[in-house]
């Protein structure tokens, strides 16, 4: 599930106590998204109560990895050295719940992108952490 | 009108009497501490007041060493420096409701008795500091990771708010079928403002031709869609009511205020990118504290950090329709000196720099007392201002 690297090297998240369940759910291979266990609202990123039910009991849950593109842009501007290639950051929807977003990149041809692209999550590997990103998955019809 | 715990509004005990901006360069060669000093000289002086007049001293955000030139000046070091022996000092975070957080407290601290005029200010330095270094501030520093919620973009090279922003820019282009040839007027319009405004950094002109064809720096949003870093101070003083009677500018009445926090400082987005519920709730909190209605407004100085943000907060501050606010800033007759609501009057954050929402209200009152020179708003009385991405505020501004 691990892929090479692109463009510059990717600055990765500090290990924090409340978040590295998030940054090193890929090691098997799949996603995690904070979950409260009385009501069942999924949510992101983690916080230490349920937005919805103010429940203080929460804990990461398995994810299908599936969800669509709600927005994106394509960056065009050399921010840091080596960022010569035009990527892709986006807003994507899990499945899971409405509203549910993690931004990541899409690995995929920016022209090919669009809101409502259908992805799936893929990880990359870093040191101890694991980047989750997504690729349009084939042959699923697109949301809206 | 809101349920109030006592019968008057806080803001309507309070007034503007003063202001005051230094030069704004790109870079200056005055230090911030000079620049900080030029401008609140220059209002307290311009409110007609001495040094002995000010009590309180509020200033937005706390000095920084780190975050490039964000804030170079402390209020306890603008006070020290200026003389002023002040009762209070406050510091608005970056959270809360963002940059206006300053005159907030200011407005707090006047309306409670506890100070008679509050000299506010804001001061940046970015432009000296990008002269040391280009790289984004995210990134500078000896810390090898990211932390906190910044690790939600960066590590995905999302480094400038740019990114964020071209988001809810494509979310809005896609839901209301516009495109770069109506947000673009935001940048037009501006410019043609600015090119009345001395101060602004960026005073030619531009046609929407030059802004289909400028350079993109992330879909849909291009160099023109984005603020300018400066070096430069701007201040205002706000004092009580009942101490605003003998100033040689028609007080400023704060008709009414609205703010909010929101959610995006910690990465929470809600709803579907066409709108920010926090400038959302900011607006309504403000119409709820005054009997006027958004088309009694005859000037808007409405935030541009990125262009973007000024349609969704023409939408917040109901000065427009839900999706509406591209088809009012196409063409830029709308927004012009001469149009239906004048906008940006002194050329915004995108060609006159990045004060963080001050320019904005320096101009406002600029406006309402008539001293806009070339670009002055015939019958200026009622300006809107509002400002703020991850915090939200919101001003009415009245002149009598």
């Amino acid at each position: 599930m691990s892929e090479p690297a692109q463009g510059p090297a990717r600055k990765l998240p500090l290990i924090e106590p409340e978040t590295a369940w998030f940054w090193q759910s890929g090691a098997d291979g799949r996603l995690r998204i904070q979950r409260c266990e009385a009501c069942g609202h999924w949510q992101h990123p983690p916080l230490t109560t349920c937005l919805k039910c103010h429940g203080r009991t929460l804990s990461p849950q398995a994810v299908s990895g599936r969800g669509a593109v709600k927005t994106f842009t394509v960056n065009a501007q050399t921010w840091v050295a080596g960022m010569t290639e035009p990527f892709v950051f986006a807003a994507i929807e899990l499945d899971e719940q409405a509203e549910l977003y993690v931004f990541s990149n899409v690995l995929a041809p920016p022209d090919e992108v669009r809101a409502g692209l259908r992805v799936a999550v893929s990880f990359e590997a870093h040191e101890d952490v694991w980047i989750p990103l997504f690729r349009p998955v084939a042959g699923e019809a697109d949301h809206g | 009108m809101a349920e109030l715990l006592s019968p008057e509004l806080p803001e309507k005990l309070c007034r503007i009497t003063g202001i005051g901006q230094s030069e704004v360069g790109r870079p200056s060669t005055k230090t911030p501490l000079q620049l900080t000093l030029d401008a609140a000289l220059q209002a307290i002086a311009d409110a007609g007041l001495t040094l002995a007049d000010i009590d309180g001293v509020s200033n937005y955000p706390p000095k920084s060493s780190e975050g490039g030139g964000i804030s170079p000046v402390s209020v306890g070091e603008a006070m020290w420096a200026l003389g002023i022996d002040a009762k209070w000092v406050g510091s608005s975070t970056h959270e809360g409701p963002g940059h206006m957080g300053a005159i907030f407290a200011a407005v707090m601290a006047v309306a409670t008795g506890l100070c008679r005029h509050v000299l506010v200010f804001r001061s940046v330095a970015q432009a000296q500091a990008r002269l040391q270094s280009r790289e984004s501030t995210l990134l500078a520093g000896s810390r090898s990771r990211v932390e906190g919620n910044n690790a939600w973009t960066v590590p995905f090279h999302a480094i400038s708010p740019a990114n964020m922003w071209a988001l809810y820019a494509q979310a809005y282009f896609d839901k209301y079928g516009a495109g770069p040839e109506q947000l673009g007027w935001v940048a037009v319009s501006g410019r043609r403002h600015a090119a009345l405004n001395p101060n602004a950094i960026y005073r030619q002109p531009i046609t929407i031709e030059d802004y289909l064809a400028s350079r993109v720096i992330s879909t849909p949003l291009r160099l023109y869609d984005c603020d300018t870093h400066i070096d430069g101070a701007t201040a205002l003083v706000i004092s009580h009511r009942d101490c605003a009677h003998d100033q040689p500018n028609p007080p400023i009445h704060i008709e009414a205020m609205g703010m909010a926090l929101g959610g995006l400082g910690q990465g929470i987005h809600l709803g579907d990118f066409t709108r920010i519920p926090g400038a959302d709730r900011a607006g309504e909190m403000l119409w709820s504290r005054t009997g006027l209605k958004p088309a009694d407004v005859d000037n808007a100085q409405i935030y541009d950090g990125f262009s973007i943000l000024t349609l969704l907060w023409l939408e917040a501050m109901q000065l427009t329709g839900r999706g509406e606010a591209t088809a009012f800033v196409e063409g830029g007759t709308r927004i012009a000196l001469d149009g239906q609501l004048p906008m940006n009057t002194g050329g915004g954050q995108l060609s006159a720099g990045r004060f963080h929402g001050y320019g904005h209200t320096h101009e406002a009152c600029l406006q309402l007392w008539g001293r806009g020179g070339e670009r002055q708003v015939a019958g200026a009385r009622l300006s809107a201002v509002c400002n703020g991405g991850y915090g939200y505020g919101a001003l009415l501004l009245r002149r009598d």
